[in-house]
């Protein structure tokens, strides 16, 4: 086994370990941080197959994290105000279904990443970055101003929503549920990195004039890369709105869209648990540092200084060495 | 006679006041090797990137197969038949000798869209690919990452990823480069061979491989084509001893 399966398994290990302790021993507050950690993983590890895979830099993911949240607020706040999203041309209730709004959560995000991917997927480099902002930064703008979903301030739901067979109420399942979905995605995107669309979408990154030589488009690759990229972290948004029972603009906010992709950097680029490991270390600090002091961000500023100056492969990096497993 | 496979009509490129492809017509026809030779700097490459689609004509025309190409995209000229190798070698470095390969197998079988289930696990294409790889030699390095093949393996994985394409032409911008001597020969006894399966719009600055393997050779200086013939022609062409062989004789 290689180092970095080791490292994969430890981490595995402990989300599956440290929420369990936490239940035994009554401290609900632990899970709802490792809740937190989970679902912010699960979002980035949506960003990494755009990111990690096919080198897309996008600073505009928080518009899938937020679209994820919105339709969970949306519909939720319909269900429980009995009001009906709409009643022409056709009649749409709202839920409580967890199911249902997480269907609908991929969809509308896969929807608006495949609609931003077709437009900025045309530029490169800063240029991508630029417009997936700007991208981003429309989405937080039209939630602010709009003021049937609470504009700035948001909605609130009153009960989470529900899931067939799961209790949602207790923190431990719903946290259960979380992993779950986690863990899938992970199973997934390790799939996707060795299937013939992962060593394509890889090789357009590398050299696309060689991928277009073979016959192959690297936009189409890189545009289903980011529509699958977004459905995943648009999912992340829905359960993150669940977590907090809560919704507004700030899920849009473009830190958001930096903080996913310092969470893979800080775990290592295009390696499968890098952005789990960034996304836990990032609640960790953000708990204990953000009690010793309100300026706990230039520790993680500094972390992240430190890990691209010295050690590129982000804590896998430094831990498992540059090798990487090829089958 | 037969019906080239591939054809250049009247091909003019300028960057700014350069003519760098000043009215090019040439010809690939069936079972033979064409050589393009030309000192650098002639446009050897940047015509190869028009036949390929990389660059944009400012006049004349492509036919692949008798089929007008000169506005089809790069990857569907691949799709109709067209087999490349760069100069520069273009290899996903981070990745395997096999992946590499295996991306051409990719290519050539449209499988790109298949989510789940490994490449490499995929029978037909890890063996196209390792097919590809033993015919240039290179199966014993299969599992090494690229970026750690010496330059004249490299050379070789670019006609390798060439070769899963089974292309209907092959345009080829000096796979020798680099080679040294013993690597040179090899290549040519395989690009000898090779002509029977599809034919080969060969740029080569090794004149020694050129005179060996040509059946026609076009001569291009300053963009233009100043002659074309057989070897034996082009041996004897004054024009082309004064213009390219005479640093050469
Ligand atoms: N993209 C470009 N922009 C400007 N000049 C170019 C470009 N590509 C090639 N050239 C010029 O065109 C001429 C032909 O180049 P090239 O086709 O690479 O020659 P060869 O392959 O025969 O050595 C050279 O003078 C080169 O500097
Ligand atoms: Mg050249």
């Amino acid at each position: 086994m290689s180092r970095e399966s080791v490292i994969n398994w430890i981490v595995l290990a402990g989300l599956v370990a440290v929420p369990l302790w936490a239940h035994l021993s009554d401290e609900p507050f632990t899970i709802t941080l490792a809740t937190r950690a989970v679902i912010l993983a699960l979002a980035a590890v949506g960003l990494n197959i755009a990111l990690g895979i096919g080198g897309l830099v996008s600073l505009g993911h928080a518009a899938f994290f937020g679209i994820g949240g919105y339709t969970m607020g949306i519909l939720a706040h319909h269900a429980q105000t009995y009001t009906p999203v709409m009643e022409w041309p056709l009649l749409i209730e709202g839920t409580k279904s967890m199911p249902v709004i997480w269907g609908l959560s991929i969809l509308f995000s896969a929807l608006a990443a495949f609609l931003i991917g077709l437009l900025s997927l045309r530029t490169s480099g800063v240029y991508f970055i630029m417009i997936t902002l700007a991208f981003g930064q429309m989405f937080y703008y039209f939630a602010i101003s709009w003021a049937e979903y609470g504009g700035e301030d948001g909605l609130s739901i009153y009960v989470r929503n529900g899931f067939p067979g799961v209790n949602t109420l207790v923190p431990i399942q719903f946290y259960g549920l979380c992993l779950v979905a986690l863990l899938i995605v992970l199973g997934f995107n390790a799939a996707l990195a060795r299937a013939p669309f992962g060593l394509a979408l890889g090789a357009a990154r590398q050299v696309p004039a060689r991928v277009r030589a073979v016959g192959l488009d690297p936009y189409r690759l890189q545009l289903l890369a980011f529509t699958l990229s977004g459905a995943i972290t648009g999912l992340a948004g829905a359960l993150f709105a669940d977590l907090n029972r809560f919704v507004s603009p700030t899920m849009f906010s473009w830190q958001l869209s930096g903080e996913l992709i310092v969470f893979i950097i800080i775990g290592g680029v295009a390696r499968l648990f890098g952005p789990v490991i960034g996304a836990v270390l990032f609640v960790v600090l953000e708990h204990w540092l953000g009690g010793l002091s309100d300026y706990w961000h230039i520790y993680l500023g500094l972390m992240l200084l430190g890990i691209v100056l010295f050690g590129r492969g982000g804590v896998i990096g430094m831990v498992a060495g540059r090798e990487r497993s090829h089958d | 006679m037969t019906e080239p496979v591939l054809q250049t009509k009247g091909l003019c490129k300028a960057f700014g006041a350069l003519r760098a492809t000043d009215n090019v017509s040439i010809d690939l026809r069936p079972g033979e090797i064409h050589a393009i030779i030309g000192p650098n700097g002639a446009g050897k490459t940047t015509l190869i990137a028009q036949i390929t689609g990389m660059l944009a004509p400012d006049s004349g025309q492509v036919f692949l197969d008798g089929e007008d190409v000169t506005r089809t995209p790069p990857p569907t000229r691949a799709r109709m038949g067209l087999g490349r190798t760069f100069q520069i070698s273009q290899l996903a470095m981070g990745d395997t000798v096999l992946q590499n390969a295996c991306l051409g197998a990719i290519g050539a079988t449209q499988r790109q869209w298949r989510l789940v289930r490994p490449a490499l696990r995929d029978p037909e294409l890890r063996d196209r690919a390792m097919a590809a790889l033993e015919r240039v030699g290179l199966s014993d390095q299969a599992r090494s990452v690229t970026a750690e093949l010496s330059h004249g393996q490299r050379r070789q994985l670019e006609v390798a990823v060439a070769l899963t394409l089974a292309p209907r032409a092959f345009v080829m911008d000096e796979p020798m480069a680099g080679l040294g001597t013993e690597g040179s020969a090899r290549l040519t006894a395989f690009l000898d061979g090779l002509r029977r399966e599809a034919p080969i719009l060969l740029v080569e600055h090794d004149m020694d491989a050129v005179f060996a393997l040509a059946d026609r050779i076009s001569v291009l200086v300053y963009g233009q084509v100043i002659a074309t013939g057989t070897v034996a022609e082009i041996r004897a062409d004054d024009m082309v001893r004064e213009a390219y062989l005479g640093e050469e004789a």
